[in-house]
Protein backbone atom coordinates (compact mmCIF):
# COMPACT_ATOMS: atom_id res chain seq x y z
CA UNK A 1 0.00 0.00 0.00
CA UNK A 2 1.33 3.38 -0.97
CA UNK A 3 2.48 5.75 1.73
CA UNK A 4 0.54 8.78 2.88
CA UNK A 5 1.63 12.34 2.11
CA UNK A 6 1.68 15.48 4.27
CA UNK A 7 0.64 18.58 2.36
CA UNK A 8 1.10 22.32 2.56
CA UNK A 9 -1.93 22.48 4.86
CA UNK A 10 0.19 21.07 7.70
CA UNK A 11 0.42 23.50 10.62
CA UNK A 12 3.42 21.79 12.22
CA UNK A 13 1.57 20.92 15.43
CA UNK A 14 3.58 17.76 16.06
CA UNK A 15 0.56 15.68 17.07
CA UNK A 16 1.30 12.92 14.55
CA UNK A 17 5.01 12.59 15.10
CA UNK A 18 5.09 10.77 18.45
CA UNK A 19 2.22 8.41 17.69
CA UNK A 20 3.46 7.04 14.37
CA UNK A 21 4.24 3.38 15.15
CA UNK A 22 6.86 3.30 12.39
CA UNK A 23 8.67 6.53 13.15
CA UNK A 24 7.83 7.53 9.59
CA UNK A 25 7.10 11.21 10.31
CA UNK A 26 10.24 13.16 9.50
CA UNK A 27 10.70 16.78 10.50
CA UNK A 28 13.25 19.18 9.10
CA UNK A 29 13.06 22.94 9.55
CA UNK A 30 9.53 22.46 10.84
CA UNK A 31 8.49 20.89 7.57
CA UNK A 32 6.80 17.57 8.14
CA UNK A 33 6.84 14.69 5.70
CA UNK A 34 6.16 10.98 5.73
CA UNK A 35 8.99 8.67 4.81
CA UNK A 36 7.44 6.54 2.10
CA UNK A 37 9.63 3.58 2.85
CA UNK A 38 8.63 3.49 6.52
CA UNK A 39 4.90 4.23 6.25
CA UNK A 40 2.69 1.15 6.44
CA UNK A 41 -0.54 3.11 6.91
CA UNK A 42 -0.46 1.46 10.33
CA UNK A 43 -1.47 -1.92 8.99
CA UNK A 44 -1.33 -4.43 11.79
CA UNK A 45 -1.12 -1.63 14.36
CA UNK A 46 -4.45 0.14 14.14
CA UNK A 47 -7.61 0.18 12.04
CA UNK A 48 -6.73 3.51 10.49
CA UNK A 49 -3.46 5.42 10.03
CA UNK A 50 -2.68 7.13 13.32
CA UNK A 51 -1.48 10.38 11.76
CA UNK A 52 -4.78 10.64 9.91
CA UNK A 53 -6.72 9.93 13.08
CA UNK A 54 -5.08 12.65 15.18
CA UNK A 55 -4.39 15.30 12.50
CA UNK A 56 -6.47 18.43 13.29
CA UNK A 57 -6.36 19.92 9.80
CA UNK A 58 -8.51 18.84 6.92
CA UNK A 59 -6.52 18.11 3.77
CA UNK A 60 -3.18 18.03 5.56
CA UNK A 61 -2.70 14.34 4.80
CA UNK A 62 -3.53 12.73 1.49
CA UNK A 63 -3.14 9.32 -0.03
CA UNK A 64 -0.68 8.78 -2.85
CA UNK A 65 -3.27 9.97 -5.36
CA UNK A 66 -3.74 13.26 -3.55
CA UNK A 67 -7.17 12.55 -2.04
CA UNK A 68 -7.57 14.11 1.39
CA UNK A 69 -7.74 11.52 4.14
CA UNK A 70 -9.76 14.03 6.18
CA UNK A 71 -11.81 15.92 3.60
CA UNK A 72 -13.15 19.46 4.16
CA UNK A 73 -15.75 19.66 6.90
CA UNK A 74 -15.04 16.26 8.40
CA UNK A 75 -12.99 17.52 11.34
CA UNK A 76 -14.52 20.88 12.14
CA UNK A 77 -18.11 19.89 11.37
CA UNK A 78 -18.45 23.11 9.38
CA UNK A 79 -20.65 22.49 6.31
CA UNK A 80 -18.68 22.70 3.07
CA UNK A 81 -20.54 25.72 1.76
CA UNK A 82 -19.61 27.66 4.89
CA UNK A 83 -15.93 26.79 4.98
CA UNK A 84 -13.96 30.04 4.67
CA UNK A 85 -11.90 30.24 1.50
CA UNK B 1 -15.99 17.25 52.81
CA UNK B 2 -13.58 14.40 53.21
CA UNK B 3 -10.60 14.50 55.53
CA UNK B 4 -8.28 14.43 52.54
CA UNK B 5 -9.86 17.57 51.16
CA UNK B 6 -9.86 19.26 54.53
CA UNK B 7 -6.20 18.66 54.96
CA UNK B 8 -5.74 19.79 51.37
CA UNK B 9 -7.45 23.08 52.19
CA UNK B 10 -5.38 23.60 55.30
CA UNK B 11 -2.18 23.08 53.41
CA UNK B 12 -3.34 25.54 50.78
CA UNK B 13 -3.97 28.22 53.40
CA UNK B 14 -0.76 27.62 55.25
CA UNK B 15 1.33 27.30 52.12
CA UNK B 16 1.77 30.99 51.68
CA UNK B 17 1.66 32.26 48.18
CA UNK B 18 -0.08 29.34 46.51
CA UNK B 19 -3.24 31.38 46.21
CA UNK B 20 -2.02 34.84 47.14
CA UNK B 21 0.64 34.96 44.44
CA UNK B 22 -1.27 33.42 41.56
CA UNK B 23 -3.08 36.07 39.53
CA UNK B 24 -5.64 33.56 38.25
CA UNK B 25 -6.52 32.28 41.70
CA UNK B 26 -6.72 35.60 43.47
CA UNK B 27 -7.99 38.84 42.06
CA UNK B 28 -5.80 40.70 44.52
CA UNK B 29 -2.78 38.88 43.16
CA UNK B 30 -3.79 39.75 39.61
CA UNK B 31 -2.98 43.40 40.25
CA UNK B 32 0.37 42.65 41.86
CA UNK B 33 1.87 39.55 40.35
CA UNK B 34 2.68 38.64 36.80
CA UNK B 35 2.49 35.28 35.13
CA UNK B 36 3.77 33.93 31.88
CA UNK B 37 2.73 31.08 29.66
CA UNK B 38 5.42 29.03 28.00
CA UNK B 39 4.05 27.85 24.67
CA UNK B 40 5.80 24.50 24.50
CA UNK B 41 2.73 22.39 23.73
CA UNK B 42 1.68 22.52 20.07
CA UNK B 43 -0.22 19.23 19.81
CA UNK B 44 -3.81 18.62 20.82
CA UNK B 45 -5.82 15.45 21.26
CA UNK B 46 -9.25 16.81 20.51
CA UNK B 47 -11.16 19.54 18.70
CA UNK B 48 -13.27 22.02 20.62
CA UNK B 49 -15.69 23.99 18.53
CA UNK B 50 -14.48 27.31 19.91
CA UNK B 51 -10.94 26.62 18.73
CA UNK B 52 -9.33 26.75 15.31
CA UNK B 53 -5.94 25.11 15.13
CA UNK B 54 -5.11 26.83 11.86
CA UNK B 55 -5.05 30.33 13.26
CA UNK B 56 -2.32 32.30 14.84
CA UNK B 57 -2.61 35.91 15.76
CA UNK B 58 0.24 38.08 16.69
CA UNK B 59 -1.83 40.58 18.54
CA UNK B 60 -4.96 38.86 19.55
CA UNK B 61 -5.68 37.77 23.06
CA UNK B 62 -7.56 34.56 23.42
CA UNK B 63 -6.70 31.06 24.54
CA UNK B 64 -4.96 28.78 22.09
CA UNK B 65 -3.33 31.63 20.24
CA UNK B 66 0.44 32.00 20.08
CA UNK B 67 3.04 33.53 17.82
CA UNK B 68 5.47 30.68 17.99
CA UNK B 69 6.04 27.40 19.76
CA UNK B 70 9.10 27.00 21.93
CA UNK B 71 11.37 24.02 22.42
CA UNK B 72 12.04 23.33 26.13
CA UNK B 73 15.48 24.97 25.94
CA UNK B 74 14.03 28.09 24.32
CA UNK B 75 11.31 28.11 26.96
CA UNK B 76 13.90 28.24 29.72
CA UNK B 77 15.60 31.11 27.94
CA UNK B 78 12.31 32.97 27.60
CA UNK B 79 11.51 32.37 31.25
CA UNK B 80 14.89 33.78 32.20
CA UNK B 81 14.31 36.82 30.05
CA UNK B 82 10.87 37.33 31.56
CA UNK B 83 12.21 37.02 35.10
CA UNK B 84 14.60 39.82 34.31
CA UNK B 85 11.95 42.10 32.88
CA UNK B 86 9.03 41.27 35.12
CA UNK B 87 10.27 41.38 38.69
CA UNK B 88 6.82 40.50 40.01
CA UNK B 89 6.64 37.30 37.97
CA UNK B 90 5.41 34.53 40.26
CA UNK B 91 3.74 32.01 37.99
CA UNK B 92 4.93 30.08 34.97
CA UNK B 93 2.15 28.21 33.23
CA UNK B 94 1.60 25.79 30.40
CA UNK B 95 -1.51 26.46 28.38
CA UNK B 96 -0.91 25.37 24.82
CA UNK B 97 -1.40 26.28 22.08
CA UNK B 98 -2.51 22.64 22.06
CA UNK B 99 -3.11 20.71 25.25
CA UNK B 100 -0.17 20.51 27.64
CA UNK B 101 -0.95 16.89 28.46
CA UNK B 102 -0.91 15.93 24.80
CA UNK B 103 2.70 17.17 24.96
CA UNK B 104 3.56 15.83 28.38
CA UNK B 105 7.21 15.13 27.66
CA UNK B 106 7.83 18.64 26.37
CA UNK B 107 6.03 20.20 29.31
CA UNK B 108 7.76 18.10 31.95
CA UNK B 109 11.11 18.54 30.21
CA UNK B 110 10.54 22.28 30.58
CA UNK B 111 9.44 22.07 34.22
CA UNK B 112 12.68 20.49 35.36
CA UNK B 113 15.15 23.23 34.44
CA UNK B 114 12.66 26.04 35.13
CA UNK B 115 12.07 24.75 38.63
CA UNK B 116 15.76 24.30 39.24
CA UNK B 117 16.61 27.81 38.11
CA UNK B 118 13.57 29.56 39.60
CA UNK B 119 12.60 27.50 42.67
CA UNK B 120 10.25 30.18 44.02
CA UNK B 121 8.07 30.38 40.96
CA UNK B 122 4.75 28.53 40.95
CA UNK B 123 4.20 26.16 38.05
CA UNK B 124 0.73 25.72 36.67
CA UNK B 125 -0.93 23.90 33.85
CA UNK B 126 -4.21 24.08 32.02
CA UNK B 127 -5.78 21.06 30.32
CA UNK B 128 -8.85 19.67 28.64
CA UNK B 129 -8.46 16.70 30.99
CA UNK B 130 -8.51 13.94 28.40
CA UNK B 131 -5.18 12.53 29.56
CA UNK B 132 -5.30 13.87 33.08
CA UNK B 133 -5.61 10.69 35.18
CA UNK B 134 -2.40 9.13 33.88
CA UNK B 135 -0.56 12.45 34.11
CA UNK B 136 -1.29 13.16 37.78
CA UNK B 137 1.91 11.51 39.05
CA UNK B 138 3.98 13.50 36.59
CA UNK B 139 2.20 16.74 37.45
CA UNK B 140 2.76 16.32 41.16
CA UNK B 141 6.27 14.95 40.63
CA UNK B 142 7.28 18.00 38.62
CA UNK B 143 6.07 20.39 41.27
CA UNK B 144 3.01 21.67 39.47
CA UNK B 145 0.65 22.76 42.24
CA UNK B 146 -2.02 24.53 40.19
CA UNK B 147 -4.07 22.78 37.53
CA UNK B 148 -6.98 24.17 35.54
CA UNK B 149 -9.40 21.77 33.88
CA UNK B 150 -11.81 23.01 31.24
CA UNK B 151 -15.14 21.36 31.93
CA UNK B 152 -17.98 22.53 29.72
CA UNK B 153 -20.62 19.86 30.09
CA UNK B 154 -21.78 17.10 32.41
CA UNK B 155 -24.33 15.79 29.95
CA UNK B 156 -22.57 13.92 27.10
CA UNK B 157 -25.36 15.00 24.75
CA UNK B 158 -24.34 18.58 25.44
CA UNK B 159 -20.66 17.69 25.24
CA UNK B 160 -21.30 16.24 21.80
CA UNK B 161 -22.37 19.74 20.73
CA UNK B 162 -19.13 21.27 21.99
CA UNK B 163 -16.47 18.80 20.90
CA UNK B 164 -16.07 17.71 17.30
CA UNK B 165 -13.82 14.78 18.17
CA UNK B 166 -11.28 13.32 20.54
CA UNK B 167 -8.35 11.06 19.75
CA UNK B 168 -8.62 8.14 22.13
CA UNK B 169 -7.03 4.72 22.03
CA UNK B 170 -5.87 4.82 18.43
CA UNK B 171 -9.14 6.24 17.09
CA UNK B 172 -10.80 9.53 16.39
CA UNK B 173 -14.08 9.37 18.28
CA UNK B 174 -17.01 11.67 17.94
CA UNK B 175 -20.37 12.62 19.37
CA UNK B 176 -21.72 11.29 22.63
CA UNK B 177 -19.08 8.55 22.82
CA UNK B 178 -16.31 11.14 22.71
CA UNK B 179 -18.03 13.42 25.22
CA UNK B 180 -18.60 10.56 27.63
CA UNK B 181 -14.96 9.43 27.55
CA UNK B 182 -13.79 13.00 28.02
CA UNK B 183 -16.07 13.58 31.00
CA UNK B 184 -14.98 10.37 32.71
CA UNK B 185 -11.35 11.35 32.28
CA UNK B 186 -11.93 14.90 33.49
CA UNK B 187 -13.73 13.84 36.65
CA UNK B 188 -11.30 11.03 37.44
CA UNK B 189 -8.38 13.39 36.90
CA UNK B 190 -9.96 16.10 39.02
CA UNK B 191 -10.48 13.73 41.96
CA UNK B 192 -6.96 12.38 41.70
CA UNK B 193 -5.46 15.88 41.71
CA UNK B 194 -7.54 16.96 44.69
CA UNK B 195 -6.52 13.85 46.59
CA UNK B 196 -2.90 14.81 46.00
CA UNK B 197 -3.40 18.32 47.36
CA UNK B 198 -3.17 20.10 44.01
CA UNK B 199 -5.06 23.39 43.80
CA UNK B 200 -7.66 22.86 41.08
CA UNK B 201 -9.50 25.48 39.11
CA UNK B 202 -12.26 24.58 36.67
CA UNK B 203 -12.92 26.67 33.58
CA UNK B 204 -16.29 26.57 31.88
CA UNK B 205 -16.81 28.30 28.56
CA UNK B 206 -20.34 29.68 28.53
CA UNK B 207 -21.79 28.92 25.11
CA UNK B 208 -25.26 30.45 24.78
CA UNK B 209 -27.90 27.98 23.73
CA UNK B 210 -25.52 25.06 24.21
CA UNK B 211 -24.34 24.67 27.79
CA UNK B 212 -25.89 27.57 29.70
CA UNK B 213 -28.16 25.12 31.51
CA UNK B 214 -25.18 23.00 32.64
CA UNK B 215 -23.13 25.66 34.34
CA UNK B 216 -24.75 25.80 37.78
CA UNK B 217 -24.69 22.02 37.93
CA UNK B 218 -21.00 22.01 37.04
CA UNK B 219 -20.45 24.61 39.75
CA UNK B 220 -22.19 22.47 42.35
CA UNK B 221 -20.32 19.32 41.37
CA UNK B 222 -16.86 20.86 41.34
CA UNK B 223 -17.51 22.79 44.53
CA UNK B 224 -18.56 19.62 46.32
CA UNK B 225 -15.47 17.86 45.02
CA UNK B 226 -13.22 20.49 46.59
CA UNK B 227 -12.23 22.55 43.59
CA UNK B 228 -10.78 25.88 44.69
CA UNK B 229 -12.07 28.14 41.98
CA UNK B 230 -14.59 28.08 39.13
CA UNK B 231 -14.12 30.36 36.18
CA UNK B 232 -17.19 30.82 34.00
CA UNK B 233 -15.87 32.56 30.93
CA UNK B 234 -17.67 33.84 27.85
CA UNK B 235 -17.35 32.10 24.51
CA UNK B 236 -15.13 34.11 22.17
CA UNK B 237 -16.61 33.78 18.72
CA UNK B 238 -16.15 35.76 15.54
CA UNK B 239 -16.47 34.60 11.94
CA UNK B 240 -12.87 35.57 11.13
CA UNK B 241 -11.57 33.23 13.82
CA UNK B 242 -12.67 30.35 11.61
CA UNK B 243 -13.94 28.33 14.56
CA UNK B 244 -17.08 26.23 14.22
CA UNK B 245 -19.04 28.61 16.43
CA UNK B 246 -17.61 31.64 14.68
CA UNK B 247 -18.41 30.41 11.19
CA UNK B 248 -21.83 29.10 12.19
CA UNK B 249 -22.75 32.44 13.68
CA UNK B 250 -23.10 31.32 17.28
CA UNK B 251 -22.11 34.41 19.26
CA UNK B 252 -20.65 34.68 22.73
CA UNK B 253 -22.93 35.63 25.62
CA UNK B 254 -23.86 39.19 26.46
CA UNK B 255 -22.57 40.59 29.71
CA UNK B 256 -26.08 40.19 31.14
CA UNK B 257 -26.25 36.52 30.17
CA UNK B 258 -22.83 35.91 31.66
CA UNK B 259 -23.80 37.63 34.91
CA UNK B 260 -27.06 35.74 35.06
CA UNK B 261 -25.36 32.36 34.68
CA UNK B 262 -22.61 33.28 37.12
CA UNK B 263 -25.33 34.30 39.56
CA UNK B 264 -26.67 30.76 39.52
CA UNK B 265 -23.31 29.45 40.69
CA UNK B 266 -23.74 29.19 44.44
CA UNK B 267 -21.19 26.48 45.27
CA UNK B 268 -18.26 26.93 47.60
CA UNK B 269 -15.71 27.21 44.80
CA UNK B 270 -14.48 30.78 44.52
CA UNK B 271 -16.07 32.27 41.40
CA UNK B 272 -13.39 33.79 39.24
CA UNK B 273 -14.63 36.88 37.44
CA UNK B 274 -11.35 38.60 36.61
CA UNK B 275 -10.21 36.16 33.90
CA UNK B 276 -8.77 37.85 30.83
CA UNK B 277 -8.74 34.73 28.64
CA UNK B 278 -5.05 34.86 27.97
CA UNK B 279 -3.06 33.78 25.01
CA UNK B 280 -1.06 30.58 25.32
CA UNK B 281 2.10 32.71 25.25
CA UNK B 282 0.93 35.57 27.45
CA UNK B 283 3.31 37.29 29.84
CA UNK B 284 2.85 40.01 32.41
CA UNK B 285 -0.04 41.13 34.57
CA UNK B 286 -3.45 39.83 33.53
CA UNK B 287 -4.83 42.06 30.82
CA UNK B 288 -1.52 43.85 30.33
CA UNK B 289 0.15 41.38 28.07
CA UNK B 290 3.80 41.89 27.26
CA UNK B 291 4.54 38.76 25.27
CA UNK B 292 5.41 40.98 22.32
CA UNK B 293 8.32 42.42 24.22
CA UNK B 294 9.71 38.99 24.89
CA UNK B 295 9.37 37.47 21.48
CA UNK B 296 8.01 40.24 19.34
CA UNK B 297 5.35 39.51 16.80
CA UNK B 298 3.28 41.68 14.53
CA UNK B 299 0.84 44.18 15.98
CA UNK B 300 -2.02 45.71 14.09
CA UNK B 301 -5.40 45.53 15.71
CA UNK B 302 -7.30 42.61 17.05
CA UNK B 303 -7.39 40.62 13.88
CA UNK B 304 -6.29 37.12 13.19
CA UNK B 305 -3.54 35.92 10.95
CA UNK B 306 -3.91 32.45 9.49
CA UNK B 307 -0.84 30.40 10.20
CA UNK B 308 -1.07 28.39 7.06
CA UNK B 309 -0.77 29.81 3.61
CA UNK B 310 -1.39 28.67 0.08
CA UNK B 311 1.37 26.70 -1.56
CA UNK B 312 4.22 28.76 -2.88
CA UNK B 313 6.58 27.72 -5.58
CA UNK B 314 9.94 26.71 -4.20
CA UNK B 315 12.22 29.73 -4.05
CA UNK B 316 15.30 29.57 -6.20
CA UNK B 317 18.74 29.88 -4.69
CA UNK B 318 19.94 32.63 -4.08
CA UNK B 319 17.19 34.47 -2.25
CA UNK B 320 16.58 38.22 -2.29
CA UNK B 321 15.51 39.51 1.10
CA UNK B 322 14.61 42.89 2.54
CA UNK B 323 15.31 43.74 6.16
CA UNK B 324 13.77 46.50 8.25
CA UNK B 325 16.72 47.52 10.37
CA UNK B 326 17.86 50.95 11.37
CA UNK B 327 21.24 49.83 12.65
CA UNK B 328 21.93 47.01 10.22
CA UNK B 329 23.00 44.93 13.20
CA UNK B 330 19.69 43.63 14.52
CA UNK B 331 16.14 43.28 13.19
CA UNK B 332 14.94 46.33 15.06
CA UNK B 333 12.28 48.01 12.93
CA UNK B 334 8.52 47.68 12.45
CA UNK B 335 7.56 47.19 8.81
CA UNK B 336 5.35 50.25 8.92
CA UNK B 337 8.01 52.40 10.56
CA UNK B 338 10.78 51.55 8.14
CA UNK B 339 11.95 54.52 6.08
CA UNK B 340 14.17 52.17 4.10
CA UNK B 341 14.86 48.49 3.73
CA UNK B 342 18.26 46.88 3.49
CA UNK B 343 18.39 44.47 0.58
CA UNK B 344 20.48 41.30 0.68
CA UNK B 345 21.15 38.41 -1.62
CA UNK B 346 21.57 35.24 0.41
CA UNK B 347 23.01 32.04 -0.91
CA UNK B 348 23.75 29.42 1.72
CA UNK B 349 26.06 31.12 4.20
CA UNK B 350 27.01 33.82 1.72
CA UNK B 351 25.29 37.13 2.40
CA UNK B 352 25.71 39.99 -0.03
CA UNK B 353 24.48 43.48 0.85
CA UNK B 354 22.94 45.13 -2.21
CA UNK B 355 22.19 48.47 -0.64
CA UNK B 356 19.13 50.24 0.66
CA UNK B 357 15.76 51.07 -0.80
CA UNK B 358 13.98 54.10 0.55
CA UNK B 359 10.23 53.75 0.93
CA UNK B 360 7.52 56.15 2.05
CA UNK B 361 6.69 55.33 5.62
CA UNK B 362 3.57 53.30 5.66
CA UNK B 363 2.40 53.60 9.24
CA UNK B 364 1.85 57.03 10.78
CA UNK B 365 1.06 55.45 14.11
CA UNK B 366 -2.61 56.21 14.04
CA UNK B 367 -5.85 55.03 12.55
CA UNK B 368 -4.98 56.33 9.11
CA UNK B 369 -2.73 53.30 8.60
CA UNK B 370 -5.32 50.99 7.23
CA UNK B 371 -6.77 53.62 4.93
CA UNK B 372 -3.56 54.64 3.29
CA UNK B 373 -3.30 51.83 0.85
CA UNK B 374 -1.48 53.89 -1.75
CA UNK B 375 1.37 54.43 0.67
CA UNK B 376 1.48 50.74 1.40
CA UNK B 377 1.49 50.00 -2.31
CA UNK B 378 4.52 52.23 -2.79
CA UNK B 379 6.36 50.23 -0.18
CA UNK B 380 5.30 46.98 -1.75
CA UNK B 381 6.41 48.12 -5.19
CA UNK B 382 9.84 48.92 -3.83
CA UNK B 383 10.11 45.36 -2.57
CA UNK B 384 8.48 43.64 -5.53
CA UNK B 385 11.44 41.43 -6.39
CA UNK B 386 12.13 40.24 -2.83
CA UNK B 387 11.08 36.80 -1.68
CA UNK B 388 10.81 37.82 1.94
CA UNK B 389 10.73 40.84 4.22
CA UNK B 390 12.26 40.53 7.67
CA UNK B 391 11.02 43.02 10.23
CA UNK B 392 10.51 43.19 13.98
CA UNK B 393 6.78 43.62 13.69
CA UNK B 394 4.19 44.05 11.01
CA UNK B 395 0.48 44.90 10.89
CA UNK B 396 -2.24 42.72 9.54
CA UNK B 397 -2.93 44.73 6.37
CA UNK B 398 0.65 44.83 5.08
CA UNK B 399 1.09 41.21 6.14
CA UNK B 400 -1.77 40.15 3.92
CA UNK B 401 -0.66 42.48 1.14
CA UNK B 402 2.85 40.99 1.13
CA UNK B 403 1.49 37.48 0.98
CA UNK B 404 -0.79 38.43 -1.88
CA UNK B 405 2.31 39.45 -3.81
CA UNK B 406 4.14 36.26 -3.00
CA UNK B 407 6.49 37.97 -0.53
CA UNK B 408 6.86 36.21 2.80
CA UNK B 409 6.55 38.49 5.83
CA UNK B 410 8.95 37.24 8.52
CA UNK B 411 8.71 38.62 12.04
CA UNK B 412 10.12 35.72 14.03
CA UNK B 413 13.64 37.15 14.19
CA UNK B 414 12.86 40.39 15.97
CA UNK B 415 15.86 41.76 17.86
CA UNK B 416 18.06 38.98 16.52
CA UNK B 417 21.11 39.63 14.41
CA UNK B 418 20.40 40.56 10.81
CA UNK B 419 22.89 37.97 9.53
CA UNK B 420 21.30 35.13 11.46
CA UNK B 421 17.81 36.24 10.46
CA UNK B 422 18.87 36.32 6.81
CA UNK B 423 20.48 32.91 7.00
CA UNK B 424 17.50 31.28 8.69
CA UNK B 425 14.93 32.94 6.48
CA UNK B 426 16.76 31.87 3.34
CA UNK B 427 16.82 28.30 4.66
CA UNK B 428 13.12 28.45 5.32
CA UNK B 429 12.31 29.74 1.88
CA UNK B 430 14.50 27.34 -0.01
CA UNK B 431 12.25 24.37 -0.21
CA UNK B 432 13.65 20.96 -0.63
CA UNK B 433 12.94 19.51 -4.00
CA UNK B 434 9.23 18.98 -4.45
CA UNK B 435 8.46 19.36 -0.77
CA UNK B 436 5.37 21.27 0.16
CA UNK B 437 6.28 24.22 2.34
CA UNK B 438 3.90 25.00 5.13
CA UNK B 439 3.93 28.77 5.08
CA UNK B 440 3.35 28.52 8.79
CA UNK B 441 6.97 27.54 9.02
CA UNK B 442 8.09 30.28 6.71
CA UNK B 443 6.26 33.12 8.31
CA UNK B 444 6.55 32.70 11.99
CA UNK B 445 4.58 29.88 13.54
CA UNK B 446 6.82 27.21 15.03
Amino acid sequence: MLALIITVECIACWACEPICPNGAIRVKNEIFRIDKNSCTRCEGHADLPQCVEICPVEGAITDAEGSAMNPPGTLTGIPREKIPA
Amino acid sequence: MSSVQESGCKSIRSDSGLVEEHPCYSEGASHRYARMHLAVAPACNMQCRYCNRKFDCANESRPGVVSGVLAPAQALERAGEAMGRLPNLRVIGFAGPGDPLANRERVFATCKPVRKRFPDVHLCLSTNGLHLPEAVDGIVGHGIRHVTITLNALDPEVGAEIYSWIFWRKKRRRGVEAARILLEQQLAGMSALLARGVLVKVNTVLIPGINAGQVSEINRLVSDAGVFSHNVMPLISAPEHGTYYGVMGIPGPSEAELQQVRGLCQGSARLMTHCRQCRADAAGLLGMDRHNELLPASPGGSRVIPIHRPRREPVANPVLLAVASLTGETVDTHFGHAGFFRIYRVSGDRIEALGERVVPQYCQGDDRCVEENHVLNNALNALHDCQGVICSRIGYTPWQALLARGIAPVNRHAEQSVREALRQTALMLQAREGAAIPMAAAVGMQ
